[in-house]
């Protein structure tokens, strides 16, 4: 079972139908009970960082915080991914995790942001061995749209490049984000969904 | 890799009505070729980068046919999709983004109500958030000293000119929430003589959010100057798949030889 976290950013079924097409189990929940009992999480999102702040004043951030001390498995997608690192210039005030260095800036480029379309994925060196990215080669091209991006620092396991090179893809143990969106990436993404599932049944078994 | 790193994007446009698509794309091997979501796997396998459903039923009483074709073309579908056409309300669009699609093409009733943009953009995200633009050059004002482009905005079905500038409403839908713009030219629309670059450029560089150039394409020559020429960030076309190009794959191809970074392999 994948519990995907709700807190009203944006729309849940397109991550919703990528995981039932591959034959996960899903359930969409806002209830720090449910993220608390959850054999997998799922941290979708678009739009603003600052709707993560929900995630406080429900209760739901600490129930993630525990559950991934615990090593449930747990996917970050989009500001799902940022909200892994310690905040986002987008929401200055607002927290994130601060389970990766850094924090989430606006791209600083004369080009037009946001960052719309398929861009590449260049594994970085530290990323070889990335769970998430198994199957993934170098130079497959996902689907990004966001204006905010977040540093390349340890653990960051792919970047892309838009003028700057920024993290596409982050690991440490039970930990993974993804800037770009999987569900949107054809045959790449659905391999990376399809990656998280078996890590996901692998740690419940 | 190119130094901007992010690609130009080709869009596959089924125009549908009552549920099924019109100026169908000949694929041979078909079983129904009026089945939108058949159609969009179609272009979706054979390269196109994201799929636009534009529903051209005139009237309301189809929308649960509409709201239906969404959800089985969404179901199996993981590129971008994109669904516009009749979305007046905030509700509208709350219906269709729950049937799985990613984006919202909104065109009349962004002008009449130019707030359902940030409705839908606070609720959504702007990048949920597409303002179509019927545009039509205003001959009698072009040919004057300064050769600056000019088209007037004509509401959805391209009968009813509002006396908008382009240009300007481009500026606006950015200012209110728009994530992209689709620009159609509706003395392009249906030639097959090409894009209007120009007019596509004026657009594109006005606003800091991706342009989405429609109308004219009849020939791989006609994408690859709306990429040049046009400063496009994706080309949008249906009726061309059927005449001449079989494949999007064959068309990224053309595009990527002309210096185009495209998603190829794909």
């Amino acid at each position: 079972m994948i519990t995907l976290i709700d807190y009203q950013a944006g729309n849940l079924t397109s991550v919703r139908k990528a995981f039932s097409y591959l034959g996960a189990e899903t359930e969409v929940t806002d209830d720090p009970e449910a993220v608390r009992r959850a054999s997998a999480l799922v941290l979708p999102g678009v739009g603003h960082f600052s709707a993560t702040q929900r995630l406080a004043i429900s209760g739901v951030r600490d129930a993630v915080q525990e559950s991934v001390a615990s090593g449930t498995p747990f996917l970050g997608i989009c500001v799902g991914m940022q909200w892994l690192f310690a905040g986002s210039s987008e929401a200055e005030g607002v927290a994130g995790l601060g389970l990766f260095a850094g924090g989430c800036e606006r791209f600083h480029t004369t080009l037009k942001v946001p960052h719309v379309g398929w861009n590449q994925l260049r594994r970085s060196a530290g990323g070889a061995q990335a769970r998430l990215l198994e199957g993934i080669s170098d130079g497959s091209f996902v689907y990004f749209t966001h204006s905010y991006r977040a540093p390349v620092v340890e653990g960051v396991s792919a970047v892309t490049t838009y003028d700057e090179t920024f993290a596409a893809a982050v690991e440490r143990e039970n930990l993974f984000g993804v800037q770009f969106h999987p569900e949107k990436s054809g045959e790449s993404g659905l391999r990376i969904l399809r990656n998280f599932c078996a890590i996901a049944e692998g740690s419940h078994a | 890799m190119t130094e901007t790193g992010i690609t130009r994007r080709i869009i596959a446009c089924l125009d549908v009505t009552d549920g099924r698509v019109v100026k169908g794309v000949q694929f041979v091997d078909l079983i129904d070729a009026g089945d939108p979501a058949e159609l969009a796997h179609r272009h979706a396998a054979s390269g196109a980068d994201e799929i636009v459903l534009l529903d051209i039923t005139a009237t309301s009483d189809a929308r649960p046919t509409l709201i239906d074709v969404v959800r089985r073309t969404a179901r199996t579908l993981f590129v971008p999709f994109t669904v516009g056409g009749g979305v007046r309300t905030l509700d509208d669009a709350s219906a269709i983004f729950d049937a799985g699609a990613d984006k919202i093409s909104i065109n009349s009733a962004a002008i009449k109500s130019p707030e359902l943009i940030t409705q839908i953009a606070n609720r959504f995200g702007s990048q949920a958030v597409i303002v179509a633009i019927d545009a039509k050059r205003r001959t009698e004002m072009q040919g004057r000293r300064d050769d600056a482009v000019r088209a007037e905005v004509y509401l959805a079905g391209g009968r009813t000119p509002t006396g908008l500038d382009a240009i300007a409403w481009a500026r606006e839908a950015e200012s209110r929430g728009a994530g992209e713009i689709l620009l159609t030219s509706m003395d392009c629309d249906g030639t097959r003589n090409g894009f209007d670059c120009a007019l596509t450029a004026a657009v594109a560089t006005a606003v800091n959010i991706p342009v989405i150039a429609s109308g004219g394409a009849g020939s791989g020559d006609h994408f690859v100057e709306v990429f040049k020429a046009g400063r496009a960030d994706a080309a949008l076309a249906a009726s061309i798949f059927h005449f001449g190009i079989h494949d999007v794959r064959e068309l990224k191809a053309q595009l990527q030889r002309a210096g185009i970074p495209v998603r190829l392999p794909c």
